[in-house]
């Protein structure tokens, strides 16, 4: 394939894919390897490869909840082809336009590359989590599956759970088997205003702990919410036993229509879309997160929380030292990427790891692109 | 007897036994190290009982730094190692060589951290899998996966073979309730992956470990997800007089939206061994439901309504929900019993297969007509919900040549699972039982890669070297390891 003339690499099919990146391999041509192009502003040196001609659902099931597309399909199609059946990737990925701006198309493949999730990552896990299978080309041109399409399944490492979330450093993702869940019946969110982020955090911790599978726990501008999710009779239990529990604090509850556009912004962080600044996502042990954000203020810019605290969202001006440093002063656990910004500027993107986990990504990067062509700089590769 | 063949041992290392085991106890307590041929022969197999072969030693450690120590040992001497739980494994996945030393997480017992608030457990890795969820219930919560060897096997197995359970459908299986690791690597180097917080930055190397079968590292500590307990269950049962309504009845249930944690599946070989066994009062047909819904009275009652409406359009021989405690107990009782009453009729040989629910009734079919070719009585009784199938292939291990049979036919309903789109194996692991197999479901680069990602943790191939991979596609990576040791 002659790469001299065209702005980016789209093959059509997988072995043509292949063919591609083992010629590279031999060539050491380094590949900026994206589906979309949507979920990362930062764009490595090398040619683009993408997945975006590989297209089309193979397989879809509701009876089994399995869902087989290749990676170019565009999410809007996999979400539409779910909906008509009454299901949804329960992991809720987000819509990362919102925050970077950009005309890309999202695709399947860029969900489970970047292990994109939403809220309902409390209840439902992230991509990783639902992902049944994968069909890859390594950084040799090898064409790998691994996995496949049931629920249940230990044959061999689990080699997608290194996949999902690699950015494209180890493979190119060509097929995904992902589980498809019915879309709830009935919907509704339990809104507390005037609530301190340690106030937010109580009333996340609480209600994560009843058996009322809270499937949101989010905080912004002083307002603390839960979404319930459910058959219709479930839900309206779920709100009495949760008011119940959180007696004292004024509560508003917000219907069916109201939750679906609350948790779509939450879930986009669109509240913070026109705030200037760099955008941060910082993932630490819920109860540590009100002395996180107390930690984040003297730098400047907001924040917010998900995943009932597990999850903080801040814009502002603060570089990665900055902001790592407020994480390590105040939580035990957790790391920080950078999400919206200039890598030069507030970098590096991804949160540097102890030696000896640092030692065995290189590792994995080594086993799976001994060329190192595979979206060298990333990921600190 | 033995249709599975394991390498030839290093006679090198067992010429120089007294040595190594010099060297083990130099770094551990007294009693941490069993070397007397006696002792060791307790740990010569685990729960495929059919394969046997006394360690060369035995390690039990009671921490991390032993464990460490331990591993590093036998790098620096070349010994190999068989990480070892409570070794229920059904694969052969902790069956030693005469060359290996055990290393087993038994006596690291535990409970390190429980924070509800948080909602995780942090524990050694050898406490059982029924322990976590005892030390949780006064705080009103459980820990999710339960396979049926709950009360024996430890959560370092559970991570080594990824275990699922009866619950699956609803709660996943270990890697997703599996937060961080403490793992120690074949030289005895100690990493933390992972850990409270909801998703470790960097590669996914928690979701890598988790299913590796010991070939990756020993885990000594965890950190698992924890989940408030419901407010009840119950149980229904249905009966039906065909295994494809049956089918169809568990693809409709899935389709609806309501989410039951459990679809279990009998047919009708196991009812009859149940109802003589334990007298369970099924209705006498050919397939039987049971399937769980949780929740408080009320959502128990609109789910068990709604499932009854689905089951109706097919008409059941019988749908009987459980109103009290009692008839969840009696719905329950035959299935647990199962396994207990399929081994009072004779030997049985439990397969693994997980296949798309889709196709479970044609694949019941198939496994119905293979039992007649094979003149060998087959039961099934399994986890519906996700296609996870235990047919029992009842043999008679007295009769010479019935165990190959059996074997032979295992196979053959294994190699059909993958055929239909499934996978060998959905909970139990790969082991030595389905080494060989895995060239049915893998390609020649699928398992390369694998076993590259072995050498990258493992380069001497010194962890459970003869498992999960054919010794054929594993021996230049092990004979290559040699020289580079």
């Amino acid at each position: 394939m002659d790469v001299s003339l065209a702005s980016d690499v789209a093959p059509g099919d997988e072995a043509e894919l292949a063919a591609f990146v083992a010629d590279s391999a031999a060539g050491r041509r380094a590949l900026r390897v994206i589906g979309g192009g949507t979920r990362l502003p930062f764009s490595g040196d090398g040619v683009t490869l993408t997945t975006r001609a590989l297209r089309g659902i193979v397989t879809y099931e509701p009876g089994e909840l399995t869902l087989i597309a290749r990676t170019g399909t565009p999410l809007d199609e996999i979400e539409a082809t779910l909906a008509a059946q009454g299901q949804a990737l329960a992991f809720e990925p987000m819509d990362h336009r919102v925050l970077l701006g950009g005309s890309g198309t999202p695709t399947i493949g860029g969900v489970v590359a970047a292990n994109v999730c939403g809220p309902r990552r409390v209840q439902a896990g992230a991509a990783r989590d639902h992902l049944l299978g994968v069909r890859f080309v390594d950084g040799q041109g090898r064409v790998i599956k691994n996995g496949g399409r049931v629920m249940k399944n230990v044959t061999g490492m689990d080699l997608g759970k290194l996949l999902a979330g690699s950015f494209g450093t180890l493979g190119v993702l060509t097929q995904v088997a992902l589980k498809t869940l019915p879309v709830a019946e009935s919907r509704l969110t339990l809104a507390f205003p005037d609530v301190s982020a340690r106030q937010a955090v109580e009333i996340f911790c609480a209600a994560l702990g009843t058996p009322c599978e809270v499937s949101g726990a989010a905080f912004l501008n002083g307002t603390a919410w839960l979404r319930i999710e459910g058959l219709a009779g479930q839900v309206a239990h779920r709100r009495d036993r949760l008011a119940a529990l959180l007696r004292g604090r004024p509560v508003e509850v917000l219907d069916d229509a109201a939750t679906r556009g609350l948790w779509r912004d939450l879930r986009d962080v669109r509240y913070f879309a026109d705030v200037a600044g760099a955008v941060w996502r910082i993932v630490v042990k819920p109860t540590d997160a009100p002395a996180v954000l107390d930690a984040l203020a003297p730098l400047g810019g907001r924040s917010s929380l998900d995943w009932g605290g597990g999850l903080i969202w801040h814009v502002g001006p603060g570089g990665a030292d900055a902001v790592r440093r407020a994480v390590r002063q105040a939580a035990a656990a957790g790391h920080a990427t950078l999400v919206r910004g200039d890598p030069a500027a507030d970098g590096p993107v991804f949160q540097p790891q102890p030696a000896g986990v640092a030692a065995l990504s290189a590792a994995m990067r080594r086993t799976f692109d001994p060329a190192g062509i595979l979206n060298p700089g990333l990921m600190a590769g | 007897m033995s249709t599975i063949a394991m390498p030839a041992p290093d006679q090198d290392i067992i010429a120089r036994k007294d040595e190594i085991v010099a060297a083990l106890a130099a770094v551990l307590p007294a009693d941490a190290v069993i070397f007397d041929p006696e002792e060791t022969r307790a740990y010569e197999c685990d729960a495929l009982t059919a394969y046997r072969c006394p360690p060369l030693a035995v390690v039990l450690p009671r921490s991390t730094a032993e464990v460490a120590a331990a591993m590093g040992v036998c790098h620096r001497m070349g010994v190999k190692v068989v990480p070892r739980g409570a070794a229920t494994s059904l694969a052969g996945g902790a069956l030693p060589t005469a060359d290996s030393a055990i290393i087993g997480t038994m006596r690291l017992r535990e409970v390190l951290e429980i924070d509800t608030a948080n909602r995780f457990i942090r524990v050694q890795s050898g406490v059982t899998n029924l322990s976590v969820s005892a030390e949780l219930e006064p705080e009103g919560f459980f820990y999710a996966p339960d396979p049926s060897s709950q009360l024996a096997c430890t959560i370092a197995g559970n991570i080594g073979m990824n275990s699922g359970g009866a619950h699956c459908l609803k709660y996943g299986v270990t890697t997703n309730n599996l937060m961080g690791v403490t793992l120690v690597l074949a030289t005895g180097e100690i990493v933390e992956l992972g850990g409270p917080e909801p998703g470790a930055a960097g590669l996914d190397l928690v979701g890598l470990i988790c299913g590796s079968e010991g070939q990756l590292g020993i885990v000594t500590e965890a950190t698992l997800r924890i989940l408030p307990r419901p407010e009840g269950a119950r149980p229904m049962l249905i009966g039906f007089d065909s295994a494809e309504v049956a089918g169809e009845c568990v693809a409709r249930i899935i389709r609806s939206g309501v989410l039951p944690v459990a679809i279990e599946y009998m047919d009708d070989v196991c009812l009859r061994a149940v109802e003589a066994f334990v007298h369970a009062g099924y209705p006498d047909c050919t397939a039987v439901l049971i399937v769980e819904v949780e929740g408080s009275e009320a959502e128990i009652a609109d789910q068990t309504a709604r499932i009854q409406a689905i089951a109706a359009d097919l008409n059941p021989v019988e749908f009987r929900p459980s109103r009290t405690e009692a008839e969840s107990l009696a719905i329950w009782k035959g299935r647990k019993s199962a396994f207990g009453a399929m081994g009072r009729i004779g030997d049985y040989l439990c397969l693994d297969g997980t296949v798309p629910v889709s196709q479970l009734p044609f694949t019941l079919r198939r496994i119905g007509e293979m039992s007649k070719e094979h003149g060998l009585e087959v039961a099934n009784v399994f986890h519906a919900g996700d296609g996870n199938m235990h047919p029992l292939i009842l043999f008679d291990a007295n009769t010479p040549g019935d165990l190959e049979r059996a074997e032979a036919f295992g196979a053959e309903v294994l190699r059909l699972c993958v055929e239909v789109g499934g996978c060998l194996t959905g909970e139990h692991g790969v082991g030595i039982e389905k080494r060989d197999l895995m060239r049915r479901q893998y390609s020649p680069d699928d398992m390369a890669i694998q076993m590259e990602v072995k050498t990258a943790f493992d380069p001497g191939w010194l962890l459970n070297p003869a498992k999960v991979f054919p010794l054929d596609e594993s021996r230049l990576f092990r004979e290559g390891a040699a020289r580079w040791t």
